[in-house]
């Protein structure tokens, strides 16, 4: 803070940063009660601070019993999506001074999975669809002595469904997810996507088959709600449409 | 702490929660869980034909019903001019008879259709599924059923 710069401004540097904030979490604990409750915390923090900053305040500072999952805590692992606002983000690319901290902030566990404990839900149904859509290149014949070797173009065409960091914020927006867990769900929809038009492999036959399962992509209604909750901004109804598009012109 | 506290008969000591480390209350599965119950996969193309079908037969409702609406009740008079001798006067001619015949088809399967995802959408236990499919089979197969044998059968004469 000591730049020469800021001298001008001294009379604006002392002014703080800080502004407080009421967190509305919503808290459960099995080992205390079968309900889950909100509770809120009031806590000092720089708007310009992201929702992680706020709940690591309270976890550190006010109350250890909190629970969330996080790990980079830069966007890029995909641990902490939660219901910030009632909208799915990643608290970690969600600052304050974006969700009006006016009012309470509220900050629930994604919705459509079991709830854990506070804000960690469990992820294997998640995973299961995943695992489900064989997310992993399969080949045949010999392979090669050196890298696979693919077009700027064949490379562009999967480009968008690359950059899914399996966070769940899609899979636990999507309505039709919220009431029939067997829907496999935007996110896997997507890494098989990823697959599917990938020019080097070779099994998107099957993976059309998977995804034509009563379960599959037609159950998908369409309510772009993953499209909008995707924190890495991919347009997942529309890769969802492609695969559609994809199945039709195979059959027809 | 927990709202059926006061509902058991025997409660436990007040200020005692019910749950504790041992003890920890049941979480709630989501909705329709995968269990080993669960079909394993149910593949075949049932569900990308009905899906097609939708949007198809959505593009010529839109024509059929459009033009439906228009000649009962805007064109040459309106809605007054329906009667008795309207509709057998129409049906005399095989053309209104096939695009009603079609309308009654596609706007029923359309909407079956419609309903029946709902349901699997919405209905959560499989009594209420299987209850309330049945009874939209048996409306939309009764209707179909019904007005087709009217449209076939209709005699201008009857007394």
């Amino acid at each position: 803070m000591a730049t020469p710069t800021m001298e001008k401004t001294a009379a604006k540097t002392d002014v703080s940063p800080y502004i407080t904030v009421t967190f509305r979490v919503r808290r459960f604990n099995p080992e205390l009660s079968d309900e889950a409750q909100w509770q809120d915390f009031q806590i000092e923090i720089d708007p310009k601070e992201r929702v992680l900053d706020g709940l690591h305040k309270i976890k550190w500072d006010v109350d250890g019993s909190l629970t969330f999952r996080r790990s980079c805590a830069h966007g890029i692992c995909g641990s902490d999506a939660m219901r910030i606002n009632g909208k799915n983000r990643l608290a970690c690319k969600t600052l304050i001074k974006d969700i009006n901290p006016e009012k309470p902030i509220t900050v629930e566990p994604i919705k459509g999975m079991t709830v854990l404990k506070d804000l960690v839900v469990d992820m294997e149904p998640f995973f299961q669809a995943y695992r489900d859509v064989m997310p992993f290149l399969i080949t045949s014949g010999n392979e090669p002595t050196r890298e696979r070797l693919q077009s700027a173009e064949d490379r562009e065409r999967f480009d968008d469904t690359t950059k899914c960091i399996l966070c769940a914020a899609c899979t636990s927006s999507c309505p039709v997810f919220w009431n029939d867990g067997q829907y496999f769900g935007p996110a896997a929809i997507v890494n098989a996507h990823r697959f599917i038009f990938d020019s080097r492999d070779e099994a998107a036959e099957q993976r059309l088959e998977i995804l034509n399962d009563k379960d599959g992509v037609w159950r998908c209604r369409t309510t772009f709600n993953c499209t909008d909750a995707c924190p890495r901004g991919i347009e997942v109804t529309k890769a969802i449409a492609e695969v559609k598009r994809a199945l039709i012109t195979r059959r027809y | 702490m927990s709202a059926d506290l006061s509902k058991t008969a025997v409660g436990p000591v007040e200020g005692v929660s019910l749950y504790d480390v041992d003890n920890p209350a049941p979480l709630i599965d989501p909705p329709r869980k995968r269990t080993k119950r669960s079909p394993k996969s149910a593949r075949g193309n049932f569900e990308l034909a009905a899906w097609l079908f939708m949007r198809l037969s959505g593009v010529v409702l839109v024509v059929l019903v459009i033009g439906h609406l228009l000649i009962q009740l805007v064109l040459d008079g309106g809605v007054s001019k329906i009667g008795f001798a309207f509709v057998a006067g129409r049906w005399a001619s095989p053309f209104w008879q096939v695009w009603d015949l079609l309308m009654l088809w596609l706007a029923m399967l359309h909407g079956a259709n419609g309903l029946r995802t709902v349901i699997n959408d919405y209905a959560e236990r499989p009594s209420t599924r299987l209850w309330l499919k049945g009874l939209l089979y048996t409306a939309t197969v009764f209707t179909i059923l019904l007005g087709t044998l009217v449209i076939f059968t209709f005699d201008p004469n009857i007394r």
